[in-house]
């Protein structure tokens, strides 16, 4: 799947470029669009050596055993193939505090080793886990409370409340997020419906 | 925004304290962590690389921007403000070009206006799909994906529907 979108981009963007007469800009677009990649790489690398730094000594310490207990209960409904007390709660919590308070960046290293320990549990290494999945829509529906980026565009674009949106915003994203979660049961059950009858 | 200015450093403050308390050779143990962070970087880069230029090369080839253009009488039937049309579309697969976005729409249509919010609340309240998932995905080498692309995308969908209701209503 993965294949077929990163194919389908930039097969569909070529062409159409020719079709359009961009081909000038996708020429220079393809060199330049990797070395951006690096600078992003520069810009996570620090973030991510610091979070992982402090991650370590959380982990060491057993705080995030007792983050982790604390939220299993909760989080154990929507991840209800993980094991209680098993690392992956405290990284999958770690992750979302740091998106509930809009610091992508911070989110994450705890995400790729939240990733990381759950396809550990994972059976078959090829296929998306169901917790993987649960995990992905809660990330990708971003469930944000105070939207940082945001806030700092409309105070740039002179807003005379830039925070008037957070209200609206929280409504919106946790609307959103519930909305995906219960797609996501929805898509499972028919999935293994699917899955065990062919 | 002050909020999250002082929350970072009491987590901080918090880990390396109770790391202390706890008799935890603080500073070992974070060098540790650190080496772990700069294995994963470079163990992300290639798809991070793959995905940007991928997503940059379908995004410059201009594809979106006409997409918006035919699809504008449609969505204006439907009653759909079409301003924010290629926000929506731009959200799932790029954050920096959506961001890019967001600020032509708040200084063409004001910070303060219907269309302004809205995307403002779009912006704020979903993230980067394509890209997470390319990232996550890629991270661990998983290639079947299953439903969650689906699932993913139609929560955007699902996003820009209720941002719209709920603007409507509290503003």
């Amino acid at each position: 799947m993965v294949n077929y979108i990163w194919a389908f981009f930039i097969i569909v963007g070529i062409l159409y470029s020719f079709f359009s007469g961009n081909t000038d800009i996708i020429n220079t677009e393809i060199i330049s669009s990797a070395s951006l990649s690096v600078n992003m790489i520069l810009t996570i690398l620090p973030i991510m050596c610091l979070w992982l730094g402090l991650m370590n000594i959380a982990k060491e310490s057993g705080l995030l055993e007792i983050i982790s207990k604390k939220i299993s209960p909760f989080i154990k409904i929507l991840f209800p193939e993980i094991p209680k007390n098993h690392e992956a709660l405290g990284l999958i919590c770690s992750n979302i505090v740091m998106n509930m308070l809009g610091l992508g960046n911070a989110a994450t290293p705890f995400g790729l080793k939240a990733m990381k320990s759950m396809q550990s549990l994972n059976k078959n290494k090829d296929i998306a886990s169901r917790s993987m999945i649960t995990f992905l829509v809660i990330n990708t529906a971003s469930v944000t409370i105070i939207p940082t980026t945001v806030i700092s565009f409309r105070l740039a674009n002179g807003a005379s409340n830039p925070a008037d949106i957070v209200l609206a915003s929280i409504i919106t994203t946790f609307l959103s997020c519930l909305f995906g979660l219960v797609l996501d049961r929805i898509c499972y059950i028919i999935w293994r419906r699917k899955y065990v009858y062919s | 925004m002050y909020i999250a200015n002082i929350i970072l450093p009491l987590m901080v403050l918090g880990i390396v304290m109770y790391g202390v308390y706890k008799k935890v050779d603080v500073f070992d143990v974070f060098i540790v962590g650190v080496k772990e962070g700069l294995s994963m970087s470079l163990q992300i880069f290639p798809t991070i690389l793959a995905m940007i230029v991928s997503v940059n090369i379908f995004l410059k080839s201009n594809l979106l921007q006409d997409i918006t253009i035919y699809l504008q009488p449609i969505f204006n039937f439907l009653n759909f403000p079409t301003e924010i049309l290629p926000l929506a579309i731009l959200r799932p697969i790029s954050g920096s070009s959506s961001l890019i976005m967001l600020n032509n729409i708040l200084s063409t249509y004001g910070v303060d206006s219907f269309i302004g919010r809205v995307a403002s609340v779009i912006q704020g309240s979903t993230d980067t799909t394509i890209y997470i998932l390319g990232l996550y995905f890629g991270s661990v080498g998983v290639k079947k994906i299953k439903y969650s692309l689906l699932v993913g995308l139609l929560a955007d969908l699902s996003c820009i529907i209720i941002s719209l209701i709920v603007v409507s209503i509290l503003f």
